[in-house]
């Protein structure tokens, strides 16, 4: 379909619109192993990597939905009904000028070319399954740094892709890293040499423009000895009547005395089933941050870890949920211990509004052998109603003498005197609301980048301005 | 028509009748302060007449500047000019003063229109040196961890910095040690003018010595039973609440 249409439906929630599709490659509906070669011949995967998909195609098929644990919900996922890959056919441009004038209309939409000039060193913008634009300052560029689409990545610098590919979360790690490695595009591919620290954050933007559709990309970073980056990933989607499948696969490398921070600013809308793997690998001395906000979706599963592998490394996930009417965000972090005098930090807030869930699901693994290890757990729950609701799952194995480890929960509610208190100062209930909401989370949020965490106090504010009244 | 008028309010909270036919008129420019026992029906009269949902108006009517109270919400009511310090205010965990109190000042300007940074915390500053605060308790969270006093303080900082047309100060006195009463009260004088109209809910006549009223009212089982100037505190002092509770068995007799 290419019509042009100029009427554009527009909701409050900024992620809210769609553009007519404009794909050319389009691998239809259903998955088999036809879909695989078609999704392989369009990119000219070379052979290994065929062979990586069909081996994620077979053991996603073999392998069962986690519903003994995880929510019933995952059975409504028809995997015959949605589309895998979906592009416009054109290779990610260089130049905003470059691309293609409808879909750059919705990342101006977005905000992300005025981001890019303001604050960011590199940008990266996929549109449905592939990057369509990926940009990086010249000044980072001629550090050595590299950052491109996957696609690229494994084809022009298969000497650093291929030692780590596949290597951090394998392909049978649990079905939805199986149905990645099957079907996988877009995402970013980023090297920076040892001893480069990239001041500026790099970014990429994940859209879904598609109904009916899968995302699945695939990250891959690493951060070679002494070297430091900021990578930070934006996401959202229109809303549409259908369920729609967002699976990604990230894998950082964090080498000798390397530092990673990853951050997530995702705000799909409520249609998305978001089950996303993500994990790191910090060799000695090494650090792996994760910073994650889960606003929207129908269906988050998100458990963001770190192996802390080399001694004296560290890990940290600051994640923060926001379950509304019929979300159900089920997060939570993995810290496994691996090498003596590792520490890991785990902190989680969530917030349940109206018929939301949030589970905090925690797992942290010292092994009997180690060492003078240390982890600190602190999750925090917040209910707006009486029908919200939140329940918490920790699971901490310290075996040996000589690590310590400290776990706090808490639970509170939004108390109908304050509300009234503030709304005796003139506030809505809805500001009041956002207000209490930002209060509960701004501990957190002052450890997040300074753009991220305006932000994500405006994200707040629209959801409780749409939850009240 | 500018003042706040009570006419006939009768209240119920689970279907207990608190107040029961209450009428009063506070224009602005004056201070008016009610006293009465525990149980007397003060603060409730105060909750209402800022909106509180528990509680139920079943008779009488409430206008500010002729406008009817009842027709609005909590937040519509102080956007319009009416401001309660409460006896016993809220904790606002993780927002600190300084964001907390520029919300609200920023609530009260048109649409659009956004509150300028340094005038803000020029004015800020200023009405805190009034109230003896130290600069830094800005940046720590509305009430939480707060002693009685600096409670009290805050509230009438947030009076302060919101300029109603009408305050009601519900027992602002009391858990104040002599120093903070005497710096409360200096506080409040300082803001009274034509512009304001102030209803000063108390238990104790103590407050009065520092916060003269130009009219006192006594308050017994949900109405106002004597009323007069600010002599009738010291009578009420010296001769205690039976003697108005006399006064509120004349009334029911006269009826």
């Amino acid at each position: 379909m290419k019509t042009e249409t100029k009427a554009v439906d527009i909701n409050r929630n900024i992620g809210d619109f769609a553009y007519p599709e404009v794909h050319v490659r389009d691998a239809g509906t259903g998955l088999s192993e036809k879909t695989i070669h078609y999704i392989s011949d369009v990119k000219e995967d070379p052979d290994w990597v065929r062979e990586f998909r069909l081996r994620g195609l077979k053991t996603f098929l073999e392998k069962p939905l986690p519903t003994h644990w995880a929510s019933k919900d995952l059975e409504t996922i028809n995997f015959d009904k949605i589309r895998y890959y979906l592009s416009p056919g054109t290779t990610a441009k260089r130049s905003w000028d470059e691309v293609p004038e409808d879909i750059k209309r919705t990342f101006e939409r977005l905000g992300i070319p005025e981001q890019e000039r303001k604050f960011l060193a590199g940008v990266e913008a996929q549109f449905d399954s592939e990057a369509v634009y990926s940009n990086i300052k010249k000044a980072v560029g001629e550090q050595g740094v590299i950052f491109v689409g996957s696609t690229e990545g494994l084809k022009n610098h298969p000497e650093i892709f291929r030692k780590w590919f596949g290597k951090v979360i394998p392909i049978a790690d649990n079905k939805f890293s199986a149905l990645n490695s099957a079907v996988f595009s877009g995402g970013s591919f980023i090297y920076v040499p040892p001893g480069v620290k990239v001041k500026h954050p790099l970014q990429a933007y994940f859209r879904i423009n598609a109904e009916n559709f899968g995302q699945f990309e695939r990250t891959l970073i690493i951060a070679d000895e002494g070297s430091e980056v900021t990578y930070m990933e934006g996401c959202t989607a229109p809303k549409f009547n259908t369920a729609t499948l967002h699976s990604a696969v990230v894998e950082l490398v964090a080498l000798k005395g390397a530092k990673i921070q990853y951050i997530t600013v995702q705000n799909w809308s409520a249609n998305v089933f978001n089950l996303v793997t993500k994990r790191g690998l910090a060799h000695e001395n090494a650090e792996v941050k994760w910073i994650d906000c889960n606003i929207g979706s129908r269906l988050t599963m998100k458990y963001p870890s770190v192996v802390l592998k080399g001694r004296k490394s560290r890990g940290e996930v600051l994640s923060i949920a926001l379950a509304n009417n019929g979300q159900h965000q089920d997060t939570g972090a993995k810290m496994i211990h691996a090498a003596d005098e590792t520490t890991s930090n785990i902190i989680s807030k969530s917030i349940s509004i109206g018929t939301g869930r949030a589970t905090y699901r925690g797992l942290v693994h010292v092994p009997k052998h180690l060492k003078h290890c240390k982890n600190n757990t602190e999750c925090d729950a917040l209910l707006i109603n009486a029908t919200s609701r939140t329940d918490t799952y920790p699971a901490i194995t310290v075996r040996g003498t000589g690590n310590a480890v400290q776990h706090e929960a808490s639970v509170s509610q939004v108390s109908a005197e304050q509300i009234f208190y503030m709304q005796q100062r003139g506030l809505s209930e809805a500001q009041a609301m956002s207000l209490s909401v930002n209060g509960f989370v701004n501990d957190l949020v002052r450890q997040f980048p300074m753009e991220y965490s305006v932000e994500l106090k405006r994200l707040i504010e629209l959801e409780m301005e749409g939850s009240v009244g | 028509m500018r003042q706040l008028s009570v006419e006939n309010l009768h209240v119920t909270i689970a279907d207990q009748q608190i107040v029961r036919g209450l009428s009063l008129d506070v224009p602005r420019g004056e201070v008016h302060a009610i006293m009465g026992p525990n149980g007397s029906g003060k603060s409730t009269l105060a909750k209402v007449l800022a909106g509180h949902p528990d509680y139920n108006v079943t008779r009488g009517k409430v206008t500010m500047d002729g406008e009817n109270l009842f027709e609005l919400e909590p937040d519509q009511r102080a956007r319009r000019g009416l401001f309660l310090a409460f006896q016993y205010p809220s904790e606002v965990p993780g927002v600190t003063i300084a964001n907390f109190l520029r919300a609200a000042v920023q609530a009260r300007l048109p649409e659009g229109e956004e509150l300028e940074a340094t005038d803000y915390y020029a004015k800020l500053y200023e009405k805190m040196e009034l109230l003896g605060m130290d600069r830094a308790f800005t940046s720590r969270s509305v009430n939480e961890g707060f002693s009685g006093g600096e409670k009290k303080r805050t509230e009438i900082l947030q009076l302060a910095m919101l300029e109603p047309k009408y305050a009601i100060l519900d027992e602002t006195d009391s858990g104040l040690d002599i120093d903070a009463l005497k710096t409360v009260a200096h506080g409040v004088n300082s803001l009274r003018g034509p512009n304001i109209g102030i209803l000063l809910i108390t238990h104790y006549q103590r407050i009065l010595n520092y916060i003269v009223p130009d009219h006192v009212h006594v308050m017994v089982q949900g109405r106002i039973v004597r009323s007069g100037g600010k002599e009738l505190a010291l009578e009420l002092e010296e001769r205690g609440y039976d003697w108005a509770r006399e006064a509120e068995g004349e009334m029911a007799l006269t009826r």
